[in-house]
């Protein structure tokens, strides 16, 4: 079993660091813009799934951290070579500044948030999440400084030790390193003994209280790395768009991140991936083929979560043990 | 004064408007435990068959009966399609499957209807402006809007507090275990229950149409405060989506009225309207989690 998780880990990665070639040959050269757009969501649903999968909080305010990763960078472009940011931080294009900046802002947010939303739970913690998501987004919306409605067009992409970063090959390997490096230290938090708390919150937080661990601390920590990674998903796709408006705080954004982790599989390490996968190829498939591709997707929608339990990689799981003639997982 | 008075009615109005939608959610949430983001949609349909039905009958009291039974039966063949499988799962699986019944039908109205709003008219006997006190003039359809969320209130305290459906429903919202263990066709109370949201949830609809717009995602505008009501009033309480209603729609509506006004003092007139604006589109979402930070589980607990 080991050696074929192994394996299956080499070709994945094979398979990514192929990608440009493969949608040159195979598919059209947009599409390698998809799968960079792929990656990026996938950090956000990844950190969504953090807290919501592994942690049971069920956060539909995520687009609040990814929205301040995008805001970072565009903030910090519109400053860049002028005044300083509140006359004190001045503005910078360079990727490795506006990263940190995004984790940093998306993890104080998220701090904020999830001090005051922690102290509820189940539907209230929910409408909580949302209602401070929402906040943030007419908060944007009403700021005229920074294009308020329309938001900010960022000309040129951040540099980045002299790469092209409008070249779209350019763009996957450095969207693939920052997804790699995201997905190793997500690996570790989740095999760490803080990863084996927040489980066992989830499954039953008294027992865990009587334990001697403090659910709200350690929940709040998850709440905070969660924050600080869909901060990093939000500047990067800001560097991919070249754009970044209150489209990215709506709460619908947030009902996407949420679809797709769960499209995926909930607590699932890979779901948030495939579910990212699903959801943009469908919509781009969908959006191509019909104006009105969102009643499709839909129907879609409503069969996985009527039809399937545990997303698409427990329906890949069932279909691979079918195959292979084994035991369900 | 004359100006407090007004904004004070039209706020009294977006409030009891936000309690006709908040009343069913509520049950909703807090007999059956599903979270249903598809709400508005049903407030949708109200308002589109009713506004629809009235112009083909160039009367607008027709259209009040069809909307109610438009979203009524919308509301109960979405149950039995949908929402029966949502209560034995968590709250996540809901959340995705309502969301997708709102794409659902936005893109449904889209396709069969047109993105263009549908023009709604007041009746022409509600019309003209009336004098309420010396100097306060206003629109007499508001005031209807204000005595039918009023009359439907009663009726609701009346259902709830002196019927046997009423027992039932205090019943499951305290404890829904219990009243299945009692032998209670729980099945049959929640498909009555939801079917009550929704036919609220459309008169609620075509009344606010010709105040609003009919038009695609008027649903998710109101949807989003009604959850606060709820929250803020306190899953189950009908009580609590009355007042915390009333509450939120003076608030929301006195904010958007003066708070640009206020700020013009300060900064100059083009980013103080943006900004008014803003910050009291914030200002229901801002109470809430004032709310739910003193008190976590709302205003008016339910059973309690």
């Amino acid at each position: 079993m080991e050696k074929r998780k192994t394996l299956g880990l080499a070709l994945g990665l094979a398979v990514l660091l192929a990608m440009p070639w493969l949608m040159e040959t195979f598919g059209s050269s947009s599409a390698l813009s998809l799968a960079s757009r792929i990656l990026v969501y996938s950090i956000a649903a990844a950190s969504l799934n953090l807290v919501l999968g592994y942690g049971g909080m069920i956060s539909l305010g995520h687009a609040a951290f990814f929205g301040m990763g995008g805001y970072a960078v565009g903030i910090l472009y519109a400053h860049n070579g002028g005044d300083p940011f509140l006359g004190l931080i001045p503005g910078s294009n360079h990727l490795l500044v506006t990263l940190p900046a995004a984790m940093l802002l998306g993890g104080a947010v998220a701090a904020l948030i999830g001090a005051l939303s922690l102290r509820t739970s189940g539907v209230q913690f929910i409408m909580i999440t949302l209602a401070f998501a929402q906040m943030l987004f007419f908060f944007f919306v009403s700021l005229k400084a920074y294009g308020g409605e329309d938001g900010i067009i960022i000309r040129r992409p951040n540099e980045f030790f002299g790469l092209n970063l409008r070249d779209r090959t350019t763009v996957w390997y450095v969207v693939l390193g920052f997804w790699l490096a995201f997905m190793l230290v997500l690996w570790r938090v989740i095999g760490s003994s803080f990863g084996a708390v927040l489980k066992g919150m989830k499954q039953n937080e008294r027992r865990m209280a009587a334990m001697g661990l403090a659910p709200y601390r350690y929940k709040l920590y998850a709440f905070i790395l969660s924050g600080m990674g869909a901060g990093l998903a939000g500047a990067l796709m800001a560097n991919l768009m070249r754009f970044t408006s209150p489209d990215m705080l709506h709460w619908t954004k947030s009902a996407t991140l949420m679809t797709m982790v769960i499209l995926g599989g909930v607590g699932t390490f890979f779901g948030p991936l495939l579910g990212a996968a699903a959801y943009l190829i469908l919509e781009t498939w969908l959006g191509g083929l019909t104006e009105y591709w969102q009643f499709w997707l839909g129907l879609i929608l409503l069969a996985v979560v009527l039809g399937t339990k545990g997303g698409l990689v427990a329906l890949v799981a069932g279909l691979w043990a079918r195959l292979t003639g084994g035991a369900r997982p | 004064m004359i100006l407090i008075l007004e904004q004070l009615l039209n706020g009294l109005q977006y409030g009891v408007m936000l309690f006709l939608m908040a009343a069913g959610l509520t049950l909703i949430f807090g007999i059956m435990g599903v979270i249903n983001l598809a709400h508005g949609s049903l407030f949708m349909v109200g308002a589109y068959a009713g506004t629809l039905a009235a112009a083909q009958a160039g009367n607008f009291w027709i259209g009040i009966p069809v909307a109610i039974v438009a979203a009524g039966v919308a509301g109960l063949v979405v149950e039995a399609v949908v929402i029966r499988r949502l209560y034995a799962r968590d709250h996540l699986d809901q959340v995705l499957a309502t969301f997708a019944l709102l794409l659902i039908a936005n893109q449904g109205v889209t396709y069969f209807i047109g993105r263009q709003p549908v023009p709604a008219n007041i009746p022409a006997a509600l019309a003209s402006p009336i004098e309420l006190l010396p100097g306060l003039i206003y629109p007499p359809y508001r005031l209807v809007i204000i005595a039918a969320g009023l009359l439907v209130a009663l009726g609701l305290y009346w259902l709830i507090n002196r019927t046997r459906i009423g027992m039932l429903v205090r019943a499951g919202a305290t404890n829904r275990e219990m009243v299945r263990a009692l032998g209670v066709d729980i099945r049959l109370l929640y498909t009555v229950v939801f079917g009550l949201g929704a036919l609220l949830a459309g008169l609620a609809g075509y009344l606010s149409g010709p105040i609003s717009a009919v038009q695609v995602g008027m649903g998710e505008q109101v949807l989003l405060a009604t959850f606060v009501v709820v929250v803020v009033g306190g899953v189950g309480s009908i009580r609590g989506a009355f007042w915390a209603g009333i509450l939120l729609g003076v608030v929301d509506t006195m904010l958007r009225a003066f708070l640009p006004g206020l700020l013009r003092q300060v900064m100059p007139a083009s980013e103080a309207d943006a900004l008014g604006i803003g910050i009291a589109s914030m200002g229901i979402y801002l109470l809430m989690a004032l709310v739910l930070l003193i008190r976590p589980k709302g205003l008016f607990v339910a059973g309690r």
